[in-house]
């Protein structure tokens, strides 16, 4: 995006295309930049800093098609004070945005493998612009799966998706919920149990992850059961975040600065930090 | 032999007044140390008149004194609690104002044009600690366009130290008490029965030029440049404290699980004192302010300590809520992670941290218990 060109400190002006509820406590707002035509290319894997007026800004994954750019698509969960007044935006109001920033999800290198896509609650919103990159270019990747793991059957995120990922694309969907409710009849349980039944072939896949921390600690070790090597797994992180830029030191997790090494880095650099308490 | 290029020259202490008028005629707004509240901080200076004279400190771990020698001498202490950080990476910045017209909101970038600021008294320690911050905020991925501008207004007249201070360990961290680099100008004082002086040293094409506009100033003679050889070899040897650096990275990474932490922050009160004295840390938070009526909003970053909870809180909660690990992330980060960040040290040795932390805890004997306790990692 053409503020990297500028001032990365300063917000871009954007405005609601769309707003709509996923699920009930999660919703995706499309973006448009307000004025100026903007280069709005992304990797899979980057975030932005959104701004609301007078409440705050905060750090927020991009959810959309890095390969169909006119638009910013972020999904997020109403937690804190600017997501929840980031929900009660309308169509036409202004937003401010900064980046795309981070390290990205290895899509080329991804290439010619198997890919394993595992993600927890929101996790799949990160996750996505994966999915959608590997649509757009289905043909340059072997088997794809994806494993999502979410609360009950209501918070499955882009449920009218999924479907299709499975039917169109033969990207094979398994989703599991930890409670089961209403007419479920799919999977129950953490979602790190699906990796053991999971078709790939360990020696030519690569593996990308994004959950709670808990969850992708788990996630690995099941990956590691099946031969994959740590140099072949990914995982995007959480931390806090201020400036996006490597600068204001709030997201470091050893010596890495998450808004700029990462937040998705690669299994065996971060190996060390992973399993150690309060990093 | 010292190269020929460098010839250092002799300015009278009685016309360090000349020097900075010819500093203030270019443009630069001189600061210096003051004493102030009975300590020596860094502020605006008119003449030599506003500096120290007479005055050293004495400074152990949790303890700061300043007392009257009887001495003529300006610059006779080490450092204070300032460090120029704070007129380089400020403390509080308006980053920019928002306005709302009722639908929308529009972004007004701070108008930000620093004046020239003459930094008298630069210390070794204090010029690696802005070469550090340089790192990060104008050789990194990305620029910090309010440093850099403020740096790029900077002249730095830098002080050898020719006493060493209680807390001091420059000397282990390869910073000092020599200035050898990164400076305009490079002040050394003597006095001795007969004459105070200071052997100045230029280091940038800009100083020679300045020099130049001075009434002319005498060659320092062979006996003069060993004085001032002689007189810092002495401070280098007299060291309040020292460290040994030896694999010091992998001697934080070896005890990351250490009890030590543990024992630490029985001690520790969370009290950030440590992060705004340190001249090199650089964290800030945003803080975003509204005026009462939600029609205008405004972005500070301010400085930011690790050592609070808030710092490192996300959906949940704080990912390092106990006390030990927040120490440990600290001196970890300074003496191990900012080589892999940065392949150097965060640590200048100014010894700051341990005279401003209210229970004196010194960094330098934490190592020296971390070499002794067994590795857990």
């Amino acid at each position: 995006m053409s503020n990297h060109n500028g001032n990365p400190m300063l917000p871009e002006s954007f405005s609601v295309k769309r707003i709509k509820n996923e699920t009930d406590d999660t919703f995706t707002v499309e973006l448009q930049p307000s004025k100026k035509v903007l280069d709005l290319s992304f990797e899979a894997g980057q975030f932005n800093m959104l701004y609301i007026f007078g409440v705050g800004e905060i750090p927020i994954s991009i959810s959309g098609d890095p390969c169909s750019t006119d638009s910013l698509v972020h999904t997020t969960r109403v937690v804190g004070t600017v997501t929840k007044a980031m929900r009660k935006l309308h169509v036409g109001d202004l937003i401010g945005v900064r980046g795309p920033f981070g390290n990205p999800w290895p899509v080329e290198e991804a290439k010619g493998k198997d890919v394993v896509l595992i993600a927890g609650g929101i996790g799949l919103a990160p996750i996505r612009p994966v999915i959608n990159y590997i649509i757009s270019n289905r043909n340059k990747f072997e088997n794809v799966v994806v494993l999502y793991g979410t609360r009950t059957p209501k918070d499955i995120l882009y449920a009218k998706e999924i479907k299709f990922w499975e039917k169109k694309h033969r990207i094979q969907t398994f989703v599991t919920v930890d409670r089961a409710i209403g007419e479920w009849e799919g999977n129950v349980g953490v979602v790190t149990k699906l990796v053991a039944r999971t078709p790939f072939d360990p020696k030519n896949a690569i593996a990308m992850a994004c959950g709670p921390e808990v969850m992708m600690r788990f996630t690995v070790r099941e990956l590691q059961k099946r031969g994959i090597a740590n140099s072949s797994i990914y995982v995007s992180t959480e931390r806090n975040m201020k400036c996006g830029i490597g600068h204001c030191g709030h997201c470091q997790f050893g010596a890495e600065f998450v808004c700029k090494d990462g937040p998705v880095f690669r299994y065996d650099k971060i190996a060390h930090l992973f399993d150690v308490w309060e990093v | 032999m010292e190269t020929k290029s460098k010839k250092q020259r002799i300015l009278p202490a009685g016309e360090f007044n000349v020097f900075l008028r010819v500093l203030q005629d270019a443009g630069y707004e001189t600061i210096g140390p003051t004493v102030q509240d009975r300590t020596i901080v860094y502020d605006t200076i008119v003449s030599s008149s506003d500096l120290p004279a007479g005055w050293t400190d004495e400074q152990a771990a949790g303890s700061y004194e300043i007392r009257k020698t009887g001495k003529s001498l300006l610059f006779d202490f080490n450092v204070g609690p300032h460090a120029w950080k704070k007129y380089l990476h400020r403390a509080d910045l308006l980053l920019w104002r928002a306005k709302t017209n009722g639908s929308g909101f529009s972004i007004q970038e701070e108008d930000d044009s620093p004046s020239k600021k003459a930094f008298i008294g630069v210390r070794a320690c204090e010029v690696a600690a802005i070469q550090k911050q340089d790192k990060i905020f104008l050789k990194s991925q990305f620029t910090d366009s309010a440093y850099q501008k403020r740096r790029a207004n900077t002249l730095i007249v830098a002080v050898n130290c020719t006493k060493a201070g209680g807390n001091c360990f420059c000397a282990s961290m390869n910073t000092g008490p020599s200035v050898l680099s990164g400076f305009d100008f490079a002040l050394t004082e003597i006095l001795d029965d007969k004459r105070h002086f200071f052997v100045v040293e230029h280091g940038s094409k800009l100083a020679e030029e300045l020099l130049n506009k001075m009434p002319k100033l005498e060659e320092a003679s062979a006996k003069e440049c060993a004085l001032v050889r002689e007189k810092m070899n002495e401070v280098s040897e007299n060291m309040g404290k020292e460290v040994d650096t030896k694999d010091i990275k992998q001697l934080f990474y070896d005890h990351y699980d250490d009890h030590i932490w543990d024992e630490i922050a029985t001690r520790c009160m969370n009290c950030a004192n440590c992060t705004m004295v340190c001249p090199t840390c650089f964290c800030t938070t945003m803080e975003d302010v509204t005026n009462l009526t939600g029609t205008e909003a405004e972005r500070w970053r301010r400085w930011d300590s690790c050592f609070t909870m808030d710092f490192s809180y996300i959906h949940g909660g704080s990912v390092r809520p106990s006390d030990s690990t927040r120490y440990r992330h600290w001196i970890t980060h300074k003496f191990a992670a900012w080589h892999d960040q940065f392949e150097e040290s965060g640590c200048v040795g100014c010894g700051r941290c341990i005279t401003w932390c209210p229970v004196g805890i010194d960094v330098t004997k934490e190592i020296k218990n971390l070499r002794k306790s067994k590795a857990t990692v």
